[in-house]
């Protein structure tokens, strides 16, 4: 009873053109689904799903490496340019070192060059006085002598005989003497 | 140098237009054929059998259908293996960083379902993602062939999604008990309903749950039978108007590219409800 309502329905169900209906077709389709969707399962798992990871991580290294590459050259250039920088500012002290050094050179030759020249003009001036000393000196005393000299001509030209020297020189000297006073 | 790279530039470009020509002559053939397939059974009047397309007959010779026998069903289900293994290994064989055209494609798919599993189930999901992308690739490829004029569409038989649906159900609903133990059961609890709504939430929850396996399937089916049948009825009518028959060409073409969509669609859909359902056995807890 049970089996015929379930043939006449399945029968109905055909004639009205429903063939997902069609029971008796399920073993098959079941059937070669099942080793369809394992086949497609291996294929993929086996083959295609690793080496599609593999490529994507592959692409996904190379694009990390070329990243951290361009970091590196980055970080290069930038290391450079400060060393660029270190070796102007050094060079720029070392240059003002240098100048202040040759200036204190030169202020200390300066110093030592004029303070010898002081000395050898004080000492120039030292000696001219010490001449000049002396040649006052030597005039003094020959003022006295040709003094002398003239008053005992005077004297001998007036008395008419020999002049007394000593008295001649007492004279003068004391002439002098009064003189210089 | 420079002639010999002018050349080979030149074939380049005549080889490009050539296949660009060959795609195009194919095209057209293949709607001709279609248009041509969809009407000759029709000649004679207005008999229209649209739901005769989803006959599984044997493919080789005639007779009753055993459990082996190789119907237009198995056929194209081995077409759809060719053309995944086309796409899956035979497009991925350059292995290029830089990828081709069809690699990239492949990419794209494999990118596609694998950030679904992941954003959808949770990154503990992504040991299950070949099983989803195989059910993916399959409803994918079986949907587009089913698409070309005279071929025979799989999916549009419940006894496939119901198998593919059933496996979902059951691998589901096992994995849950398997992680979470007695704890899977939490999923019908609603934790954060009033107490005295737990109970009838949880009645609805048990039977929402019990009725997934069967919308699962019957959604993919119901729509592949569905434009496939309305596409036949329109080319019917085309058959019945003979010549003068623009309006239904124009609704059958529009048709079938609403089918293109709804292809594609159906699989996202089967799929990303696989990740839901997987999702709800890794973390049953709302």
């Amino acid at each position: 009873m049970a089996d015929e309502a379930l043939v006449a329905a399945e029968e109905a169900a055909g004639a009205a053109g429903m063939p997902q209906l069609e029971f008796s077709t399920f073993p098959n389709q079941i059937f070669w689904l099942v080793v369809t969707l394992i086949v497609i399962y291996l294929i993929l798992s086996r083959i295609a799903l690793p080496r599609i990871g593999a490529v994507l991580a592959e692409r996904q290294g190379t694009i990390t490496n070329d990243i951290a590459a361009a970091e590196d050259l980055k970080r290069q250039a930038s290391d450079a340019e400060e060393a660029y920088n270190k070796a102007l500012a050094d060079a720029r002290a070392e240059a003002q070192e240098i100048i202040a050094e040759t200036r204190a050179e030169i202020q200390a030759e300066l110093a030592e060059a004029t303070a010898h020249a002081d000395a050898e003009i004080a000492a120039k001036v030292a000696e001219s006085e010490a001449r000049i000393g002396e040649i006052r000196a030597g005039a003094m005393q020959s003022v006295e002598e040709v003094a002398r000299d003239t008053a005992t001509a005077l004297v001998a030209a007036l008395s008419e005989g020999k002049a007394d020297a000593a008295a001649v020189k007492d004279a003068v000297a004391e002439r002098m003497q009064g003189g210089r006073q | 140098m420079a002639t010999d790279s002018n050349t080979s530039g030149d074939t380049q470009t005549a080889q490009s237009g050539s296949g660009r020509l060959i795609a195009f002559g194919l095209i057209g053939v293949a709607v001709v054929l279609f248009i041509l397939g969809l009407m000759d059974d029709y000649e004679s009047g207005l008999s229209i059998h649209p739901m005769d397309q989803f006959i599984i007959e044997p493919f080789f010779g005639d007779g009753p259908i055993h459990w082996y026998t190789v119907t237009n069903s198995t056929v194209w289900m081995a077409a759809a293996i060719l053309a995944i293994t086309a796409l899956m290994v035979l497009g991925t064989r350059g292995r290029a960083v830089i990828p081709s055209r069809v690699q990239s494609v492949a990419e794209l798919a494999y990118g596609f379902v694998r950030k679904m599993v992941e954003d959808v189930a949770g990154k503990d999901a992504l040991p299950y993602f070949p099983y989803i992308f195989t059910l993916f690739l399959f409803i994918l490829f079986a949907n587009f062939l089913g698409l070309i004029p005279g071929s025979f569409t799989s999916t549009s038989h419940i006894a496939v999604t119901a198998v593919m649906a059933g496996a979902v159900f059951l691998t589901v609903t096992i994995l849950g008990f398997i992680k979470n133990g007695a704890g899977f059961l939490s999923l019908f609890w609603v934790s954060s309903a009033p107490l005295v709504l737990r109970p009838i939430l949880a009645v609805i929850e048990l039977i929402s749950y019990f009725v997934r396996p069967v919308s699962h399937s019957i959604r993919l089916a119901g729509n592949v039978m569905a434009g496939h049948a309305v596409l036949k009825v329109f080319a019917g009518f085309a058959g019945a108007l003979g010549v003068g028959a623009v309006a239904p060409i124009i609704g059958v073409i529009a048709i079938y590219g609403l089918e293109v969509l709804v292809s594609a669609i159906q699989a996202y859909v089967f799929t990303i409800l696989t990740c839901v359902y997987l999702k709800d056995a890794l973390h049953p807890h709302h």
